[in-house]
């Protein structure tokens, strides 16, 4: 896709330091650059507030402490409490996905998990990350999976594949989601936009439409943070537990 | 018929799945209203927000599609 002008121009990837090592284009991109400032603002958030740890927390601090119970809630409820090991991974993606979708609402900057690559990076590291734990942990057994409780025998030719199928979709869907979201909210953000050049002297009403949409991306940026997060728990439910 | 043109229409007739994505999200914030007038004490609020956003991927799922057919492929 060629960084065209128009809506599609807000999704090119912009080398900033270009590093090259043989063939392989390394390069330090604006992508980069807002995954970068993601963790740095999460991490100063989280270490900052919890300097002085104190046991009746100041306004900051419940800030961190409010987020670790949400998570640690989601987890605990959708994972059971042999989830609750993966939680620093958790709360990690967490807080990656939700602070990549929401430095993509300031105007100018760069939502790095509008590019499927990176969804689809994050989802695929996921599911293997899932399937390997399912296997580990319960061997061959873990092909039980697919072939539910209480299911009678003449049945399982047709549900089996239909299992396998909605398990191996996992990823794509997660991914997609994700991307679609992300990709699919700026790009109507810059076509309305689009609007407010071409209609002149009523550029009031394309601006006004901007800004209500700006509040549904809101919604929608911790939403599906929120969304990516609980599938993450309930797959590894799935691997953990097995029904 | 060149190819810009075929585009266009595969791409405007992928985006009518978002007509499923309206239905989707009308028939689950039905029912999180129903549920709530019969019990404001109710936290279904969580859950319905879940089921937004799995009804609004489905949808956006055509209109990816709907992307792909006019820009990439």
């Amino acid at each position: 896709m060629a960084a065209e002008a128009g809506p599609l121009a807000q999704f090119a990837i912009k080398p900033l330091i270009p590093i090259h090592i043989g063939s392989i284009n390394a390069s330090y991109t604006n992508s980069a650059a807002f995954m970068t400032l993601a963790v740095v603002l999460v991490s100063a958030l989280i270490l900052f507030s919890t300097r002085s740890a104190s046991l009746v927390p100041s306004r900051w601090q419940s800030v961190s402490e409010l987020a670790y119970e949400f998570i640690a809630n989601m987890v605990r409820d959708n994972a059971g409490q042999e989830g609750m090991q993966y939680f620093p991974f958790v709360f990690t993606l967490f807080t990656f996905v939700l602070m990549g979708n929401l430095l993509g609402l300031i105007p100018y900057a760069f939502t790095f998990t509008s590019h499927i690559i990176v969804t689809f990076a994050l989802a695929a590291v996921i599911f293997i990350g899932v399937t390997l734990i399912g296997i580990v942990r319960h061997g061959i057994g873990f092909l039980k999976l697919f072939a539910p409780h209480g299911v009678p025998i003449w049945l399982l030719p047709l549900l089996v594949p239909i299992e396998l199928l909605s398990y191996c979709i996992r990823p794509f869907t997660l991914s997609f989601r994700l991307f679609i979201n992300m990709m699919v909210g700026h790009m109507l953000l810059a076509i309305v936009a689009g609007f407010a050049v071409t209609f002149g002297i009523f550029a009031i009403f394309p601006v006004a439409v901007d800004a209500a949409l700006i509040l549904l991306e809101l919604l929608v940026a911790c939403l599906q943070a929120f969304v990516f997060t609980i599938l993450t728990c309930i797959y590894l439910h799935d691997a953990l537990h097995l029904h | 018929m060149d190819v810009s043109s075929a585009k266009m229409i595969g791409a405007g007739l992928a985006a009518i799945a978002l007509a499923g994505a309206g239905v989707g999200i009308g028939l689950i914030f039905s029912s999180l209203i129903n549920a709530l007038a019969r019990n404001p004490a109710a936290n279904v609020t969580g859950p319905a927000y879940i089921g937004f956003a799995l009804a609004e991927a489905t949808g956006l799922f055509g209109l990816g599609i709907a992307f792909y057919i006019l820009l990439i492929a």
